[in-house]
């Protein structure tokens, strides 16, 4: 390779590790913003803003959701096996919503560190499969299950 | 100087004769092009009428075999471009200038076609057309870049100028790439995490990867073949004035 080529090329290399180090280090600075969601863990340790708007993500707690028989409020409990936050919610549940479930909620939190929430939006894991598999899986108790460190990065 | 070995090999240098390039993918195309077709028509009926529904999604997962296709085509023709580009900045390589610009309209329309669809199976499936979290905003981000690219092109009218300027700016745009890939990975985010990983075995039994297999060669065919097409055009115009593109026209 010619000086030249030479030169130019180090110059290339230069801008893309020069902007990859450059924007790493910022998205590092700013890792706790780019979150789309608190982990349940991390509201119950205080370290999610009360009263304004935020978002908690966690698995529903299965035998936790109860419903008001007259309205549309719904209170279940979010987890992500470590910590466990109540959520209060008014409105129409997305189709995937069910216990088990993977779900992120946006709302504030009241003075009882509960979520009152304005939306509740359905996380879809990684795993897609034919219902029978599913339902194999399921008398087996084989089914995969969301971890915890899912919703706690 | 002489004995000095020349390390890269001989098509690499053939590629910077226009004429050669021209005719290389002139041969090339018939090939992609059938094959393109093959398997995206084979692949959208497998995957529409044959492979099994989803256990939660039903029918509304088989959006799958054209989002997964488009975002993952989408950033390797961005991959491309900016190799492309650095390429041509430092070669001084016309013809990689040209598979450059090449890139940024057909990328820029793949990446549009994978937010689409995208939003479209994310209203059923969250509840929500659009969410700002990090998958979704580095993948805009791409399309961003892309426009760019694009705009650079036609606002500069110096050819040289502009693939300069445009390259400088995909190399820059280069570094979002890692981070479309691994956002899933590095932050809370709505966006599932991957569902292929090179260690691990599918979290999708085989009758539905098998045709998103397929789907994601034809995708590839099909930018081969649109990429190659619209290179080739570029090559007649930038070197109209050359004697075997005179020919060429004449014979026709």
């Amino acid at each position: 390779m010619n000086p030249k080529r030479k030169q130019r090329l180090i110059i290339v290399l230069f801008i893309v590790f020069g902007v990859g180090a450059a924007v790493g280090l910022t998205m590092f600075a700013l890792s706790q913003n780019i979150n789309l969601f608190y982990s349940p863990t991390q509201i119950e340790n205080g370290e999610a803003p009360q009263e304004t708007r935020i978002r908690a993500g966690g698995m529903v707690v299965e035998g936790s959701v109860k419903r008001d028989p007259n309205s549309l409020n719904v209170t279940f409990d979010l987890t992500d096996y470590e910590g466990t936050i109540t959520v209060h919610y008014d409105g129409i549940l997305p189709d995937l919503f069910r216990e088990g479930q993977g779900i992120v909620a946006q709302g504030d939190l009241d003075a009882n560190n509960h979520l009152q929430a304005s939306e509740v939006l359905a996380k879809h894991d990684e795993n897609y499969m034919p219902p029978e598999v599913a339902e194999a899986l399921e008398k087996s108790g084989k089914m995969p299950k969301p971890e915890g460190e899912v919703f706690n990065k | 100087m002489s004995e000095k070995k020349n390390w890269m090999p001989r098509w690499f240098y053939q590629l910077a004769s226009p004429r050669w390039s021209y005719n290389i993918m002139g041969k090339l195309l018939p090939g992609f092009a059938i094959c393109a077709a093959l398997l995206l028509i084979g692949g959208t009926i497998w995957a529409l009428m044959f492979a099994p529904e989803d256990y939660q999604q039903g029918n509304s997962f088989r959006i799958i075999y054209i989002h997964v296709p488009s975002a993952i085509l989408a950033q390797s023709c961005y991959m491309l471009m900016a190799v492309a580009g650095a390429i041509g900045l430092i070669w001084k390589m016309k013809v990689a200038d040209m598979v450059a610009k090449s890139c940024a309209p057909i990328g820029a329309s793949i990446a549009v076609l994978a937010l689409a669809t995208g939003a479209i199976w994310g209203k059923p499936t969250w509840g929500s057309w659009w969410v700002w979290d990090a998958r979704l905003t580095s993948m805009l981000i791409l399309l961003f870049l892309y426009l760019g690219v694009i705009a650079l092109h036609s606002a500069i009218e110096n050819e040289a100028t502009a693939a300069q300027s445009s390259a400088v700016l995909s190399l820059v745009g280069l570094v979002n790439i890692p981070i479309i890939k691994y956002s899933v990975e590095w932050w809370n985010t709505l966006h599932q995490p991957a569902t292929f990983t090179l260690t691990e075995r599918p979290a999708m039994p085989a009758e539905m990867w098998v045709p998103l297999l397929v789907m994601v060669i034809g995708f590839y065919c099909m930018f081969a073949v649109s990429l190659m097409m619209r290179t080739r055009n570029e090559i007649l115009y930038r070197e109209r004035r050359a004697s075997w593109v005179r020919e060429l026209l004449e014979k026709q």
